[in-house]
Formats: structure tokens, C-alpha cells, sequence
């Protein structure tokens, strides 16, 4: 459980130490605006690549006794969850040496959290079910990984894109929310109506698609296994 | 009213590919029309019926399909063709030990058992020192689960089925491991529990305990049902004579119910 805590924190100091230079001069508290894009990414990337292998880890126990498979998946993420808090905890930490004002309204980053959580359980479902399909579902996700970290904006901004282009990395969820952390934390604004329905939206509909996914193959799991 | 009521249950396994190819082989496969799934029939056309109280012994071979069936019974997987029924709570014992975290100590992995067969944390707390006194792991509570002998780990696999107290009991090949004392003692726990209304059953080599134990048999021979019913000591002694010789009794032998 402690490296699960660090790494964010090891990777945070990496890009800090990288990329202040060269992209963080025009970005006010550069170091919240990381870490707010790593906490996040990394909740994500740990609840999803968890969940994925649930099913495959756990098949001593399904094929073996009548259990509900979808408990493994849950399981896996209230973990990711857990970590994620104590992860959490040292970014408000940090938000205090970094002198950001603590504020009534912070308490709605509560909000994407569970939107975050609800998206990380359907991903999850989705995942696993196809893990125990196509064994090499997991290297295509890395390689996806990969491609989301860098178009999560985790470390630039995309305020000298186009309007057009900015509005483009609305498409990525992860991205959607980590977008509220900054708004909130750092520039001290509550979202619009408008973005808390987009974040609500990618969570319940992953969440629809991975339980539908999981349902239609729920009977077949154990043959795989 | 049957506790357990099959009708012509067939299960179908898909020895497909799939597994070992992964999504790009699968993918160039599909493409190139290279894709084969093959079909494996595990059982065809089971039927048979339990009452309360009833203690199944199913008997065959290696391969003939009776962990397959067991599965479908306990919920694990379902019937392709066919009705499977179970009414009540079902605590199976597939394969001993597994479903176990190695990890995790004796008194955890109680636990995590009793709730993995649904029951309460206040339900297996109470039943939790019965439990570990009939398996004779008092001393070994705060052991790892990895550090005990195969026979401790089915006689706390097999404690925690029977005093659970479910409505229907599968034993698979459970009674034949542990000390010949323990294995008297489970074989009287077995006879307990089953006076006390719970349906049983049980899969065995040992065509002693199945006469002993079981006033039913299910023969099945790859897959197929060869004979259900309550003649138990006929039945056995021809399966007897079948293992000496491999070939299956005359269908005529078989006594009438």
C-alpha cells in the first residue's frame, strides 16, 4: 500500500523536476496543477488494471463456489479507493504549502470522485470481461495508458490550442475530471451546471456499458477460466 | 416436492481457441476465416430427482462428467439444454482446499468462506469455535493458510460445509483425504447432517463409503447417464465389475426400481 502512495508522489517530483522549465513558467501553482492531473490518472490506471485481472486472479474461487463474479471487480477498486484517499490526503497537503485557499465549496470534489469511481467499476467490468477472453487485452491497455497520460494534459496546458481542439479533450473523461480538481483547487471556481452533467454522463454510461457487457457474458466467464 | 429435480441437463464446454490466441490472432483468424471453436459435450440428457434428506452418490469414471454436473448444481455454471431446479442453500465442496487465500491466516480464511457461501460475519462468529474444534485446528488459528498439511486444509474445508449448516451439501472426493480417525469421524458428521434434513452429495472412488453413505446413485459414463435410483447395492457391485473391465454392464443386469 505505501508504494501505491509514493509512486504518484515519485512520478509528481519527476515531472516537476522536468517539465517546470519548459512548461510550467506560464502556469500558476504548477505543482497542484500536476499533481491534481496525477492523482487523478493514477486512481484511474490503478483501479482499472486491477479490475481487469479480478476475474483471471480470482478463478480459484469462481470455479469453484457460486459467488457473484461482479464482488472482484468491487473489490479491487474499493482498494484503488482507499489509496486513492490517502494519496488525496497529501495533495491537500500540498494545496496548504502551496498556498491555496481552502474553501466551503472544495467539499464538491467529492463529486467527481464518485463519478471517477462509478466510471473505474464499469472500465473495470468492461476490462475484465475481456481479459478472460483475449489474454492480451492487457498489453493493448498499457499501450492505451500510455496514449491517455498524454492527452490527459497531466503536465502542459491546452489553453494555446485552438477553442476548437480544446473543446476535443472533453472526449476524455479522465481529462473531464481532471479539469474539475484544477478549477476548483486552483482557480477557485465552481464548474458549470453543464460540465457536472458531462461528468455524470461518462460515468453512468461506462458504468451501463460495463454491467450490460458483463451480464451478457456472465454465464460463459467460467468455461474460460 | 424435489429439493434438486434435473431434466435432461446437458452441458456444453467451447474448446475454442480463443484463450491462447488473444484478440490479434483472433482478429487476424476471423479475417482469414481460420477460426475453428470446437464442441465439447461435459454431460447429456441428466435427469434425475432429490427429496430432503436424500444422499446422492454419483460414481464413474475419471472424465465421465460428475464435477461438471456438480458445478451446475452448485451454481457455478449452467445447464445448455435441459432444467436444472435446486431449491436452498447450497454449500459445496468442489476439490479440496481451493477457493482458500493462502495468504490470509486459518481464522480469516474462515470467514472469508462463510461469506464467499453467503452467510452473516455474526453467523460463522458464532459458529467459529465448533468449526475449528472439529477440524483439530485449535493450535494452528493464526497460522497462514500455505503452512498447513493438505489434510488440515480439507478437514477445515469440510468443517465449515457441514456446520454451516446449508440445505444441500456437495462433497467432491472430500471424505477420501485426512487420518483414517478423521475420516471415520466426518463420515459420522455426514450421517448426522443428513438426519438432520440436508440433501447430500457425494462423489467418490470409494465404492464402500458410496454404499455406506448414499441411498441413491447417479452413474454417469462420458457424459451420459447409465443409471439413477435407489438400488445402491446392486448398482455398486456391477460398477465394481465395470472397473475391473472397463466394459459397461448389459443394460438388461441393471435391477428395476
Amino acid at each position: 500500500m505505501g508504494w501505491s502512495v509514493l509512486s504518484p508522489l515519485l512520478t509528481l517530483f519527476v515531472m516537476k523536476l522536468v517539465f517546470t522549465q519548459l512548461l510550467g513558467k506560464n502556469i500558476p501553482h504548477y505543482t497542484i496543477y500536476l499533481f491534481s492531473g496525477n492523482l487523478i490518472l493514477s486512481y484511474y490506471k490503478e483501479a482499472t488494471r486491477n479490475g481487469m485481472s479480478s476475474f483471471l486472479e480470482n478463478s480459484g474461487i469462481i470455479t469453484h463456489i457460486n459467488v457473484p463474479k461482479y464482488m472482484f471487480v468491487l473489490s479491487r477498486n474499493v482498494s484503488a479507493l482507499v489509496n486513492f484517499a490517502l494519496t488525496l490526503v497529501v495533495y491537500f497537503l500540498f494545496c496548504a504549502t502551496d498556498r491555496i485557499e481552502f474553501r466551503p465549496a472544495m467539499v464538491l470534489l467529492v463529486f467527481p470522485v464518485v463519478c471517477l469511481l462509478l466510471l473505474n467499476i464499469g472500465v473495470g467490468l468492461i476490462l475484465s470481461t475481456l481479459f478472460v477472453f483475449f489474454r492480451d487485452v492487457r498489453y493493448l491497455y498499457d499501450v492505451f495508458l500510455t496514449l491517455l497520460t498524454y492527452v490527459s494534459a497531466v503536465f502542459y496546458s491546452i489553453e494555446h490550442f485552438s477553442l476548437h481542439v480544446q473543446r476535443l479533450f472533453l472526449i476524455n473523461p479522465v481529462y473531464v475530471y481532471i479539469k474539475y480538481f484544477r478549477v476548483l483547487v486552483i482557480d477557485g471556481k465552481i464548474p458549470s451546471l453543464q460540465y457536472h452533467g458531462l461528468c455524470l454522463f461518462y460515468a453512468l454510461s461506462f458504468l451501463l456499458i460495463g454491467i450490460a457487457v458483463f451480464r451478457h457474458h456472465d454465464r460463459k466467464l467460467v468455461y474460460y477460466l | 416436492m424435489p429439493v434438486i429435480e434435473a431434466k435432461n441437463v446437458s452441458i456444453r464446454y467451447i474448446t475454442g481457441d480463443f484463450k491462447a490466441i488473444g484478440l490479434k490472432e483472433y482478429v487476424v483468424r476471423k479475417l482469414t476465416h481460420r477460426y475453428h471453436v470446437k464442441e465439447f459435450w461435459a454431460d447429456r440428457n441428466i435427469s434425475f430427482a432429490l427429496e430432503r434428506g436424500d444422499m446422492l452418490g454419483i460414481i464413474g469414471a475419471n472424465g465421465a462428467g460428475k464435477s461438471t454436473l456438480l458445478k451446475a448444481i452448485s451454481g457455478i455454471m449452467f445447464p445448455t439444454e435441459g432444467t436444472l431446479e435446486v431449491e436452498g442453500q447450497v454449500a459445496a465442496l468442489l476439490e479440496l482446499g481451493s477457493g482458500f487465500d493462502a495468504e490470509m491466516t486459518v481464522r480469516e480464511n474462515t470467514f472469508l468462506r462463510g461469506a464467499l457461501l453467503g452467510y452473516t460475519k455474526a453467523f460463522i462468529q458464532e459458529k467459529y469455535d465448533e468449526i475449528i474444534a472439529f477440524a483439530e485446528l485449535e493450535d494452528f488459528q493464526d497460522y497462514a493458510f500455505r503452512q498447513l498439511s493438505s489434510g488440515m486444509k480439507s478437514r477445515l474445508a469440510f468443517s465449515i460445509a457441514c456446520l454451516v449448516k446449508p440445505d444441500i451439501l456437495i462433497l467432491d472426493e472430500v471424505l477420501s483425504v485426512g487420518d483414517g480417525a478423521f475420516r471415520k469421524k466426518s463420515g459420522d458428521k455426514m450421517k448426522e447432517v443428513l438426519s438432520g434434513g440436508v440433501t447430500g452429495i457425494l462423489v467418490s472412488h470409494s465404492t464402500d463409503q458410496v454404499k455406506e453413505l448414499c441411498s441413491k446413485v447417479l452413474w454417469l459414463d462420458h457424459g451420459r447417464q447409465v443409471y439413477f435410483g435407489g438400488r445402491t447395492a446392486e448398482v455398486l457391485d456391477l460398477y465394481d465389475g465395470f472397473l475391473k473391465t472397463k466394459k459397461l454392464p448389459d443394460a438388461k443386469l441393471f435391477p428395476a426400481e
